[in-house]
């Protein structure tokens, strides 16, 4: 073939195709670059947040309060302030999801520690993770990252386990599980990090061998 | 604050600090680049606590709720697109827009490509180049004509052709870029290679582009060619 045979423009035998549909437009970006684009008031880049970050989301905040309305209020708070704040998101500190689901997490847990209820209510351990959905709706990496960490925090000491899903899933503070557990705070603090420090050695083994992918896609 | 503090860089990640002991700390967290460090790499391991929760999606009317509560509310902290366009010198919003390429850079696209480190490391320089212009806030969207996605032109000419749906090309062929000058695929210029095969390519344009140009992919032999030899699979609106 010689090059004459492109001298017809590219213009004639272009062949319009569908358009790419408006939920599209976004779906190229990073979680980074949406933020940046809600920063400027683009509403479309905080639905395509939502649509990634928001079952991992509302799994948290269900987790920690354990009712759907005060599961979904905490979400709804925590997306209003990103949406408010996203031009204060430090990038550098944090990946944009880690940072979303910090601030619902913050959400869920100052609602939880205001519920009387749960003053009164005796601790459990709580060493079950979240009842899993359907196989077929659950995207597969969703589910090999809870087994991945429910592996990884059943190789922890009972002690530090305790003091972190207590913590992080049960919204206890370290003083809080000083009292409930009558042992001192400092204990707590110790256990606490050293369960942390461990889980994140013992979360970075298996990705090595793993295929974590952190990224909240679709 | 004293010896203590390491320790409450775990609780405070667990957000399992009481409200002044948490105040206490971020004052701190401030001034101290360790706490900083280690903070951030607490933040990965509470992030998979998290995904190891997620369960049942919420309901659709959350979905709703939360879009229309945005909806009806004046951006805050929010520097409106418009104005920016306006404005020369550098606000808070460009600053974020910044830090923004940053984490873009060191964070989601490179795990998808991590497989292998020196393809990563080419991979993020050209993503770095993409990112740039995906986020200046003049950029234009050119539609394509033939294939899916658009072409992504910043105001400095640079661009970046984001399309879905090509298969990795075929054994011993890549695909090329091509800038036609007035979309005259006969006097095209190279501008760039690439294999295809992911969902959506992000693929900056080597070189530049002028209003009236037209960006086209065709397929050719490894290693690519200097004069395009069949037809374009791809090609853009004129700039």
């Amino acid at each position: 073939m010689g090059a004459h045979a492109f001298e017809r423009s590219v213009l004639a035998l272009a062949a319009p195709q569908h358009r790419v549909a408006m939920r599209k437009h976004h779906a190229h970006l990073s979680d980074e670059a949406l933020v940046a684009l809600v920063a400027r008031g683009d509403d479309d880049a905080l639905a395509e947040l939502y649509d990634r970050v928001s079952r991992v989301a509302y799994g948290l905040a269900l987790r920690v309060l354990r009712d759907e309305r005060h599961a979904e209020d905490a979400v709804q708070e925590a997306f209003l302030q990103v949406w408010r704040s996203a031009a204060t998101f430090r990038a550098e500190r944090a990946k944009a999801s880690t940072w979303i689901l910090t601030l619902v997490h913050r959400r869920a847990v100052d609602l939880v520690r205001r519920e009387e209820r749960r003053q009164a209510e005796p601790l459990t351990e709580d060493t079950e993770l979240a009842q899993a959905p359907e196989p077929t709706e659950e995207a597969a990496w969703l589910r090999f990252e809870r087994e991945r960490v429910q592996s990884a925090l059943s190789q922890l000491p009972d002690v530090q386990r305790e003091a972190l899903e207590l913590a992080y899933y049960g919204g206890f503070s370290q003083s809080e599980l000083a009292d409930r557990l009558g042992v001192p705070l400092g204990t707590i603090k110790s256990r606490m990090f050293a369960g942390l420090a461990r889980l994140r050695e013992l979360l970075d083994d298996s990705t090595q061998e793993g295929s974590w992918k952190p990224e909240f896609t679709s | 604050m004293e010896a203590g503090v390491h320790e409450l860089t775990a609780g405070y990640a667990l957000d399992a600090l009481d409200a002044a002991e948490r105040s206490a700390y971020e004052a701190h967290l401030a001034g101290c680049a360790q706490c900083q460090q280690e903070l951030e790499s607490f933040w990965t391991t509470t992030e998979a606590l998290a995904v190891a929760a997620s369960g049942p999606a919420p309901s659709p009317a959350l979905r709703d709720r939360i879009l229309a509560d945005v909806r009806a509310e004046p951006p805050q902290n929010v520097i409106p697109l418009e104005s920016r366009r306006r404005r020369a010198a550098p606000v808070l919003g460009a600053v974020a827009a910044v830090a923004a390429v940053v984490a873009l850079v060191v964070g989601l696209w490179a795990s998808d490509l991590s497989s292998q480190l020196d393809e990563t490391r080419a991979a993020l320089e050209r993503q770095q180049a993409a990112i740039q212009t995906l986020v200046d806030s003049e950029a234009q969207d050119v539609a394509l004509q033939t294939g899916e996605g658009r072409l992504v032109v910043d105001s400095e000419g640079f661009a970046v052709l984001v399309i879905g749906g090509l298969p990795e090309a075929p054994a011993g062929k890549t695909y090329e870029m091509w800038i036609a000058p007035g979309g005259d695929i006969g006097s095209a210029s190279p501008a760039g290679l690439f294999a295809g095969g992911d969902e959506i390519a992000i693929e900056p344009v080597e070189g530049t582009v002028e209003p009236g140009d037209v960006v086209a992919v065709t397929i050719e032999v490894a290693g690519g060619v200097d004069v395009p030899t069949s037809q374009p699979i791809a090609a853009s609106a004129p700039v």
